[in-house]
C-alpha cells in the first residue's frame, strides 16, 4: 500500500482536528484564569464550536481517506451537526450550573470538547478499530465528567457505576468485533459486507460477533437490559453532562449502529433483525413503564432517555431509507427537546439537592410562567405531541415500521407513547395545577445563558415540528450511499 | 365526484381558523393579565368576529354541488405527500357556524364564573376554536390529526386549572382517553396511507384523493378498528365514554358548554368524513356492531341519567345516551339516517350546551348543582325558568324545537335499515323525557326549596342574551329545518352514493392489491435495491426469517 493509496486527507476530518485544537486552546487558556473566571473558557468553547457548525456542515469528501479509517459524507456531516449542538447546549447551562454547586474547574470544558470529538470520530468511522478508538475517546471523557462532582457521594456513586459497565461493554464490543474480524479479515465495514452476505448467514462466529457489537452500543445508547448504569449515572452526573450523556452519547452510537449494520451486516440482516425487533420493544415498555413511578426529575428523564432509545431502535429495523433517515432526524429532534428540559432542571437544581424531585416543580406555573410554558413544551414534546418536533419524528419512525411491515412493533411503540405520558403530564399537572409547597423558598433566576440555551431548543423544536421537510431531506439524502453501497 | 369546487382566490377557510389562535396570541402577548376586562371583552370581540366573518360562508356556499369548497392546498411536506389542505362542504359549514357561535356562548358564560387567571383561560378557550375548526376543515389527513391533537392540550388546561375538586383527575382521564385513542388513529392513518401507496403508487395524505381509491376489505377491517378507537372515545361510545362524565362535571360552564357542543362532535364528523367513505366495506361490516352499542348507549346511557343527583352530572350521562341517537343514525348508512346524524350533531351542540349553560347560571348562584338543594324556583326566577323548560324541551325532541326533527330522521333512517331497532331508540327517547321533565319538575315546581349559598337574582342582560340566542336557533331549526337540510343535502346524498360505489369498487380491488403486494414493497423514497422483505412483520416473522436463513447457512 502506498501513501497516495491511504488517501491523507486532512480537510476530510477537519471537523475534528478544530474540536480538537478547541480543546486544547481551553485547556492551554485554563492556566492563565483565576477560579472566579473559569466561565470565559465556556465562552471561548461556545465562540470556537459556532465557528465549526458551519465547517462541520460543509465537510464532505466523497472518497474514504486515511487508510479507508474515515469516511466523511453528509451522514458524518449530520450527525457531527447534531454533536456540536448538543454540545453548545451543553456548554451553555454548564456555566451558572458548575458556579452553583461550586465546581469550577477549567478541565470540564475541555473533557467535554473531548467527548465530542470521540462522537465525531464514531459517526465517520469506516472501520471497526477508528469505531472502538472514537467509542472509548467518548466513554473516557464521560467518565471523569460524570464524576464530576467529587464530593457529592451519588456523582462518584454513578461513575463509578458507569465505569465499570461501560468497560464491561466495551470489553464486550472488542470482543465482537475480534470476531467479526476472524470470520472476515478485516475491520473494514466495506470488506465486511463483502463476505457478510446472504450465504454466510449460518457462520455463528459471524453470528456471535453482530450480536456482541450489538450489545457493545446497546450499552451505550442504554437500550434495556444494558440500561442499569444510566439512572445513576445520570442521576449522580452534574445537569449538563448528563444532557450531553443523554444525547450526545446516544446519537454517537446510533451514529455507529446505523453505519456498521446498514452498511456491514446488510447482508445477513435476518441475523439480527429479530435481536433488535425483541430489544426494542423491551426497551420501550421498560423505559416507559418504570418512568412512571420516579420522583427525581433526572432520573424520570432517564427512563424517558431509554424509552426513547427503544423507539428509535424501530428505525434501525425497517432498513429502508425512509427508516434509517427518520433515526437522524428523531435524534436531531431529540438534541432540542431534551436539551430544553434538561436547561430547565439545570435551572432548577441548588446545591444540596433541592429541585431534584418532580414535586419541586409545584406550582411554577404560577411564579415562573415563561419557563414553565417552555418546560410544557419540551416535555409535550418529548411525549410527541403536535405540532412539535416529538411528534414529527415519532410519526416518521412509526411510518416506517408500518411501511416495513412491523405492525406489532408499531402498536407496541404506540402504547409505549401512551404510557409515556403518565409521567410527562405529572410534571406539567405539577407545574400547572397544584400549589407550591412554599412560596417563600426562593427560585433561581434564569440568568442570560438560560435564557439563550431555552429559546434556540424551544425555537429547535417547534421549527422541526413544523417545518420539517428540509432536515428530513438532509437526512435522507445523507443515509441514501448507504443502500446505494449495497449494490454492488 | 370528489374533486375539490371552486378555489378560493382569498384563503377565507384559513382565516376562519387562525383568527381565534391570533386573538389568543395577542391576549397573550399585549394584555397585561390584571387587565381582566380587557382580556374579556377582546375575547369577545375575536369570537364575535370570527363568527361574522363565518357567516360569509353561508352566503356564498353553493348547495348544489357536493364538492369541497373554498378549498386552499400548499404542498407541506412533499416526500411525504403531506398538504396543507383545507376545504368545506355541507356538513362541515355546518359544523363551523356551531363553533364559532358556541365560543362566544363561552366567552358569555365565563364572564363572571371564571375570576382567576382570566387571560390564560380566554386564550385556551379562542385556541380550542381554532383546533375545532381546523378539524372540520382539513381535508388531509395528517392536517386532521394535528388539528386533532391541538384542541386537546389547550381543553385538558381548561379542565384542569379551572376545574371543581376533582379537575386533576378529571383531565388526566380526558387527556389519556384521548390520547390513547388518537395514538390508534394515528395508526390507521399510516396504514390507510401505506397501503394506498403500495396499491396506486400516489403516496398522499390527500383525503380527496384517498376516496377516490378504496382499499380491499380485508385490509378496511383493521384500519376501521384503528380509527373506531380514536373517533369513539372522542363521541363517546360505550363503554369507553367513562371520561365524560368527570370531564363534564369538573370542567368549568364554559368548558363543558365547548366539550360537549363542540369537542364531541370531532369524534361523530371523523366518523362522518373518514371512516364512511374510506372505509366502506368495514362500515358496513361494523354496522351492527355500533348500532348494537349505540342503542345500548341510548338505554343505558338513559337509565344513568334517571339516577343521577348532581345537575352537571345529569346532562353529562344524557350526552351519552343522545351521542347514542347520532351514532345509529350515522350508521343507518341511507340518506335519511344521516340527515338525522348531522342534525343532531348541530341539535346536541344547541341543547345540550344550553343545558350545561343553564345549570352554569345557577350553580354560579348558588354554588350547589345537587338536584335535591332545589325546588319551585319557577315563582322566584320565572324568565329562567322558561329558558330552561324551553330548552329541556328541545333536549327531549317536542315537535317545533330542533330535537323533534333530527330525532325524526334518525329513527326514519333506522327504520329503514331495520325496524327492530327502532324500539330501543324510542324507548330512549321517552326515557329522555322521563328525565328531562324530572328534572325540570323537581328544580321548578312543587314547594320552594333552596339551598344555596347567595340570593337568586332572576338572569342579567348577559345571561339572557346568550340563552335568548339559543333558544331562536332552537325554534329556527325546529321550524324551518329547510335552510339547514338543503346545506347539507347534496353532500349527503353524494356520502351515500359514495359508500356504495366505493364499497364495490374496493370488493373488486381486493384481487390487485394482494398481487401487488406479493412483489415486494415500494419505497417512500427513491426506491433503493431491493429489500429482503420481512411481509408478515413482527416478532414472529423476524425470529422465524432468522431460524430460516441461519438453517440455509448450514
Amino acid at each position: 500500500m502506498t501513501l497516495n493509496d491511504l488517501n491523507i486527507n486532512l480537510a476530510s476530518v477537519l471537523p475534528q482536528l478544530l474540536v480538537t485544537g478547541l480543546g486544547l486552546l481551553v485547556l492551554v487558556l485554563d492556566l492563565f484564569l483565576d477560579k472566579k473566571s473559569k466561565a470565559a473558557l465556556g465562552y471561548v468553547s461556545i465562540a470556537g464550536l459556532l465557528v465549526i457548525l458551519p465547517i462541520a456542515f460543509v465537510t464532505v469528501s466523497p472518497e474514504a481517506s486515511f487508510g479507508k479509517m474515515v469516511m466523511a459524507d453528509p451522514f458524518s456531516a449530520f450527525f457531527n451537526v447534531v454533536f456540536i449542538i448538543a454540545a453548545l447546549f451543553s456548554v451553555l447551562i454548564s456555566m451558572d450550573y458548575l458556579k452553583k454547586v461550586n465546581v469550577q474547574r477549567g478541565e470540564y470544558y475541555c473533557i467535554m470538547l473531548f467527548a465530542t470529538v470521540g462522537m465525531m470520530i464514531m459517526a465517520s468511522a469506516a472501520d471497526l478499530i477508528n469505531l472502538y478508538v472514537g467509542l472509548e475517546l467518548m466513554a473516557l471523557s464521560f467518565y471523569v465528567l460524570v464524576a464530576y462532582r467529587v464530593d457529592e457521594r451519588r456523582s462518584v456513586e454513578g461513575a463509578l457505576k458507569y465505569f465499570v459497565l461501560g468497560a464491561l461493554s466495551s470489553g464486550v464490543l472488542l470482543y465482537g468485533i475480534s470476531y467479526v474480524y476472524g470470520f472476515s479479515g478485516s475491520t473494514n465495514l466495506a470488506q465486511i459486507a463483502r463476505y457478510a452476505v446472504n450465504g454466510a448467514g449460518g457462520n455463528p462466529f459471524l453470528s456471535l460477533g453482530i450480536a456482541l457489537i450489538a450489545i457493545g452500543f446497546c450499552f451505550k445508547i442504554a437500550a434495556f437490559p444494558f440500561h442499569m448504569w444510566a439512572p445513576d449515572a445520570y442521576e449522580g452526573a452534574p445537569t449538563p453532562v448528563t444532557a450531553f450523556l443523554s444525547v450526545g452519547s446516544k446519537a454517537a452510537a446510533f451514529a455507529a449502529f446505523l453505519r456498521v449494520f446498514i452498511t456491514a451486516f446488510s447482508g445477513v440482516r435476518p441475523q439480527w433483525s429479530g435481536l433488535i425487533w425483541t430489544l426494542s420493544a423491551a426497551t420501550m415498555v421498560f423505559g416507559s413503564v418504570v418512568a412512571i413511578s420516579q420522583k427525581n426529575i433526572v432520573r424520570m428523564l432517564a427512563y424517558s432517555s431509554i424509552a426513547h432509545a427503544g423507539i428509535i431502535m424501530i428505525g434501525l429495523l425497517t432498513y429502508d431509507t425512509a427508516g434509517a433517515s427518520s433515526v437522524m432526524y428523531y435524534l436531531l429532534v431529540y438534541a432540542f427537546m431534551n436539551m430544553g428540559a434538561f436547561t430547565v432542571v439545570a435551572l432548577f437544581i441548588r446545591d444540596g439537592g433541592a429541585g431534584e424531585s418532580i414535586s419541586d416543580y409545584k406550582g411554577l406555573a404560577a411564579r415562573r410562567p415563561g419557563i414553565a410554558f417552555l418546560m410544557s413544551l419540551f416535555l409535550l414534546a418529548l411525549a410527541g405531541i403536535p405540532p412539535t418536533g416529538g411528534f414529527t419524528a415519532k410519526f416518521f419512525i412509526l411510518a416506517s415500521a408500518i411501511d416495513a411491515h412491523y405492525y406489532w412493533l408499531a402498536v407496541i411503540g404506540v402504547l409505549a407513547t401512551a404510557i409515556s405520558l403518565f409521567f410527562y403530564l405529572k410534571v406539567i399537572f405539577y407545574m400547572y395545577m397544584k400549589e407550591p409547597d412554599d412560596y417563600q423558598q426562593p427560585l433561581p433566576e434564569a440568568d442570560f445563558t438560560y435564557n439563550v440555551a431555552l429559546l434556540a431548543a424551544a425555537a429547535g423544536t417547534l421549527i422541526l415540528g413544523i417545518y420539517p421537510a428540509p432536515f428530513v431531506d438532509m437526512a435522507m439524502e445523507a443515509i441514501k450511499p448507504f443502500f446505494n453501497f449495497l449494490a454492488f | 365526484m370528489t374533486e375539490l369546487g371552486n378555489v378560493a382566490g382569498f384563503p377565507i377557510l384559513s382565516l376562519i381558523t387562525f383568527l381565534p389562535a391570533a386573538g389568543a396570541l395577542f391576549i397573550v402577548f399585549f394584555l397585561k393579565k390584571e387587565w381582566a376586562g380587557g382580556i374579556r371583552w377582546t375575547a369577545l370581540a375575536v369570537s364575535v368576529v370570527e363568527f361574522v366573518i363565518s357567516l360569509y360562508l353561508p352566503f356564498t356556499f353553493d348547495a348544489s354541488t357536493p364538492a369541497f369548497q373554498w378549498v386552499e392546498k400548499a404542498p407541506w411536506f412533499e416526500r411525504y405527500g403531506i398538504h396543507y389542505l383545507l376545504g368545506a362542504d355541507g356538513i362541515s359549514l355546518l359544523l363551523v357556524l356551531l363553533t364559532t357561535f358556541i365560543t362566544i356562548i363561552c366567552i358569555l358564560a365565563s364572564w363572571t364564573d371564571v375570576k382567576a387567571k382570566v387571560k390564560g383561560y380566554m386564550a385556551l378557550l379562542l385556541l380550542v376554536e381554532t383546533g375545532s375548526l381546523g378539524v372540520f376543515l382539513s381535508l388531509d389527513l395528517f392536517l386532521f390529526y394535528v388539528f386533532w391533537e391541538a384542541v386537546l392540550i389547550p381543553m385538558v388546561f381548561i379542565i384542569g386549572i379551572w376545574g371543581g375538586n376533582r379537575r386533576i383527575y378529571a383531565s388526566v382521564k380526558f387527556f389519556i382517553f384521548t390520547f390513547v385513542g388518537s395514538l390508534f388513529m394515528l395508526l390507521g392513518i399510516m396504514a390507510l396511507y401505506f397501503y394506498h401507496g403500495h396499491m396506486t403508487g400516489v403516496y398522499t395524505f390527500d383525503a380527496t384523493v384517498l376516496f377516490e381509491n378504496p382499499l380491499p376489505p380485508a385490509i378496511q377491517y383493521w384500519i376501521f378498528i384503528a380509527f373506531f378507537l380514536g373517533f369513539a372515545v372522542k363521541v363517546p361510545m360505550f363503554p369507553v365514554h367513562t371520561w365524560l362524565p368527570d370531564a363534564h362535571t369538573e370542567a368549568p360552564t364554559a368548558g363543558s358548554i365547548v366539550l360537549a357542543a363542540v369537542l364531541l362532535k370531532l369524534g361523530t364528523y371523523g366518523f362522518v368524513r373518514f371512516s364512511l367513505p374510506l372505509l366502506p366495506n368495514a362500515s358496513m361490516a361494523f354496522m351492527p356492531f355500533i348500532m348494537g352499542i349505540s342503542l345500548f348507549a341510548i338505554v343505558y346511557g338513559a337509565f344513568v341519567t334517571i339516577a343521577q343527583k348532581d345537575m352537571k352530572k345529569l346532562v353529562a350521562y344524557s350526552s351519552v345516551s343522545h351521542m347514542g341517537f347520532v351514532m345509529i343514525g350515522m350508521f343507518a348508512l341511507n340518506a335519511e339516517g344521516l340527515k338525522g346524524s348531522i342534525l343532531q350533531m348541530i341539535n346536541h351542540g344547541i341543547s345540550t350546551g344550553a343545558l350545561f349553560l343553564m345549570v352554569g347560571m345557577i350553580y354560579e348562584r348558588a354554588h350547589t348543582r345537587m338536584i335535591g338543594d332545589y325546588g319551585g324556583l319557577f315563582k322566584t326566577l320565572p324568565v329562567y325558568g322558561t329558558f330552561f323548560l324551553i330548552v329541556i324541551l328541545s333536549s327531549m325532541g317536542l315537535p317545533v324545537t330542533n330535537g323533534f326533527i333530527g330525532e325524526l330522521f334518525v329513527i326514519l333512517g333506522v327504520f329503514k335499515t331495520n325496524p327492530l331497532y327502532v324500539i330501543p331508540v324510542v324507548v330512549g327517547v321517552l326515557l329522555g323525557a322521563v328525565y328531562l321533565l324530572r328534572l325540570f319538575q323537581r328544580v321548578f315546581l312543587g314547594e320552594f326549596v333552596y339551598h344555596g349559598h347567595e340570593p337568586l337574582k332572576d338572569l342579567g342582560w348577559r345571561e339572557t342574551v346568550s340563552a335568548l340566542s339559543l333558544v331562536v336557533l332552537i325554534f329556527w331549526i325546529g321550524i324551518r329545518p329547510g335552510p339547514v337540510l338543503r346545506v347539507m343535502d347534496a353532500s349527503i346524498d353524494h356520502l351515500v352514493k359514495q359508500v356504495d360505489t366505493n364499497s364495490k369498487k374496493a370488493a373488486l380491488s381486493g384481487q390487485e392489491l394482494v398481487a401487488a403486494s406479493d412483489q415486494g414493497k415500494l419505497n417512500v423514497s427513491a426506491p433503493g435495491p431491493a429489500v429482503p422483505s420481512t411481509a408478515d412483520g413482527g416478532a414472529a416473522g423476524s425470529v422465524a426469517g432468522l431460524e430460516q436463513s441461519s438453517g440455509r447457512g448450514k
